[in-house]
């Protein structure tokens, strides 16, 4: 593709040469010259010239035939011995995926041992069949040496959709396999769906800390590649009937793929926070800011089984560290449930928490914009409210589980 | 050594416009910051430069505005500025801002560590780093939260799930940054104004510039389009409970009790 100047018709007037963005056509003895190098095809040119000495042609996009792709994938996350609980939520997402496209769900499975005994709990819960890869080189997460095995398989395979978990590996792996193979991809999606005219991958994602939701599609590259947020999709029931093949290939992965070396690996202990975990989480802002109110928040937060979280003042007060932070600048969380306790609700602090199934607020203000995203609010004082709630649920619990 | 810092400008998010036709974000006339992870990326070159001969260039892909985070980057310590800024680069997925940046980054020479944010508050993608090193063909460690260069080696601290892994990886690399890597300096005041001379080492480059074509950057090289944005319901019905402390907190028991969900576990 190129630009084409008719020196005979070229009367030397310098429309195109001014408006090219790039000055890649110049005027040389009184007529115009086409500088390939500064050309970026963009075709402002084209319309300029008032004698038609120009010609050329801008490629118009098409979408390519994807026909020879079918299946959705789920990238499976390890973790210790089995699996991150992502892998039964994606596959879960993926098993209605494919159900509308009447395609099938692999679960993709790298690792270092031959005697895995969890590849039929990806099947009962949904899956048709798993891929697995095992190498001594995949015995940990390392970027070149996962892209450079799911890149062979997708290549091999051909799948229509292929998902991945948005956890630092799945954030870290997806990127760096969609450049690879010049795949569109989307980040972080909390939805998706398969367009009924379309048959492509709707993608949902929040922007702008949650202020915004966008849908995404993916026209121009197969697999339609998505991480998806832990936590969001639900995993299907353990069905122990469900059958499905387990299917091993062996790729081969030479020591030069990979320069990275893992030196050590420090893992949390049980007790450290995990706030993307928690089923409940109980949240306090300024007021509990002192010794009296971090102890009624934690008798709360033990009595419910709950993680304790803040805002960013009660971290800057020096009552919690950064890693129960929640809000623009600390986690993200969806728990079942959030207890906002004494917090105002700035956006900031929202955008972490209001994709959380049920909002319980309680706080003095009654304007307090956190009540705008509660299901259940409370206008009173946190120090009157919290003991009271803690022993209801005390004695609810004694009720509740006799022994 | 060249260090090389990805910075970019974006809009304060607690104001945001979206362009009904394109369904993308309308970046004038709303007020701009440069985004907080990217900050710390910079700190950590500049924390390089303090103890060794490193030059640093900022690099910076945006409309023209854009050249404000450029000056602000060279107000803290860096060398050289240079703004990606074309019509034909707008609308750009993460697949086209990469191949942008990628460009941008061989064609301004050889280097031995790219920094950037770990990602950027308006689109929270995290994906360009990675992008770009795979571009580039380099090694990448994202999620850093410590960092130190050890006989021509970087060994960082890099965040999983529920841990942290010390990785080490030869040059050149690129590097995605955590907030909690460092604490940004502040500009000085002499250098504030020195990064608004007329004689501030900026470049501002186009699309030929960086030698690509048109239909490769921007919306036209993505390959992803955004089909629609829409502000998420708040709708939330709330119900407002009132009375004594124990028949709230009877309330909120049953209110949790009627939705199934499992207390004190």
């Amino acid at each position: 593709m190129s630009i084409l100047i008719q020196q005979d018709k070229c009367n030397g007037c310098g429309l195109c040469a001014r408006s090219c963005p790039y000055q890649a056509l110049e005027m040389l003895d009184k007529k115009a010259t086409w500088l390939e190098d500064r050309c970026t095809l963009c075709g402002a040119c084209l319309e300029s010239c008032k004698v038609g000495a120009l010609s050329g042609e801008i490629p118009t996009r098409e979408a390519p035939d994807f026909k020879e792709y079918r299946g959705v994938w789920v990238f499976v996350e390890r973790q210790g011995s089995g699996f991150h609980r992502s892998a039964f939520e994606l596959i879960g997402c993926a098993r209605g995926l494919a159900d509308s496209l009447g395609e099938k769900v692999s679960a993709i499975v790298f690792g270092a041992d031959s005697d895995d005994k969890g590849l039929n709990e990806l099947i009962s819960r949904g899956a048709d069949s798993c891929i697995v890869v095992y190498n001594r080189a995949l015995a940990q997460y390392r970027t070149c040496s996962y892209t450079h095995a799911l890149s062979h398989l997708i290549i091999k395979y051909l799948p229509s959709i292929l998902l991945i978990p948005a956890t630092t590996i799945g954030r870290d792996l997806a990127p760096r396999l969609a450049r690879r193979l010049k795949l569109g991809l989307t980040a972080d999606c909390t939805r998706l769906a398969i367009d009924p005219q379309e048959h492509v991958l709707l993608q949902t994602r929040p922007a702008f800390g949650g202020n915004i939701m966008a849908t995404i599609v993916t026209r121009y590259s197969r697999p339609q590649t998505a991480t998806v947020r832990p936590g969001v999709m639900k995993p299907l029931d353990l069905d122990p009937t469900r059958k499905g093949d387990i299917i091993f290939e062996e790729i081969n992965l030479p020591d030069s793929v990979d320069v990275i070396k893992i030196l050590e690996c420090v893992m949390n202990t049980e007790s450290s926070t995990n706030l993307s975990q928690a089923a409940i989480i109980v949240a306090g802002g300024r007021p509990i800011c002192g010794e009296q109110g971090m102890s009624v928040l934690k008798e709360f937060a033990e009595a419910i089984g709950a993680e304790v979280a803040c805002t960013r003042v009660v971290v800057e007060e020096g009552f919690m560290s950064t890693d129960r932070q929640v809000g623009q600048t600390g986690q993200t969380v969806r728990p079942e449930i959030y207890f906002a306790c004494g917090i105002s609700g700035a956006i900031q602090h929202r955008a972490g928490m209001d994709g959380s199934r049920y909002i319980v607020a309680i706080n003095k203000d009654p304007d307090a914009p956190i009540f705008e995203v509660a299901d259940l609010a409370v206008v009173g004082d946190i120090y009157q409210i919290l003991p009271v709630l803690t022993r209801t649920i005390k004695d609810y619990k004694g009720l509740s589980t006799p022994c | 050594m060249k260090l090389v810092v990805l910075i970019k400008q974006i809009p304060n998010t607690s104001n945001v416009q979206i362009d009904p036709k394109t369904g993308n974000l309308v970046r004038e006339g709303v007020t701009s910051i440069m985004n907080p992870e990217d900050r710390h990326a910079l700190e950590e070159a500049l924390s390089i430069k303090d103890h060794s001969n490193a030059v640093i260039d900022v690099i910076s892909m945006g409309p023209p505005q854009a050249i404000e985070v450029i000056c602000e980057g060279l107000s803290m310590g860096a060398d050289r500025g240079i703004l990606l800024t074309d019509r034909a680069f707008a609308g750009a997925d993460t697949w086209a801002t990469s191949t942008a940046l990628g460009n941008a980054i061989r064609k301004n020479g050889p280097f031995d560590l790219i920094f950037a944010g770990r990602q950027a508050i308006d689109g929270d993608t995290a994906q360009i780093g990675p992008q770009i090193a795979e571009f580039l063909g380099i090694p990448q460690i994202t999620f850093v939260s410590a960092l130190e260069l050890y006989e021509g080696k970087v060994i960082a601290n890099r965040t999983i799930e529920n841990g942290c892994e010390k990785v080490e990886t030869p040059l050149p690399a690129l590097i995605t940054c955590l907030a909690s890597l460092n604490e940004p300096r502040y500009p000085t005041v002499g250098r504030i104004l020195d990064s608004v001379r007329e004689s501030t080492p900026i470049e501002i480059w186009n699309a030929a510039d960086i030698g690509v074509k048109a239909q490769d950057v921007g919306l036209a090289g993505s390959l992803t389009q955004v089909l629609k944005t829409f502000t998420p319901k708040g709708g939330r019905e709330t119900q407002y409970l009132e009375g004594t402390p124990s028949d709230i907190a009877s309330g909120i028991v049953q209110f949790l009790t009627d939705r199934q969900v499992r207390l004190g576990e």
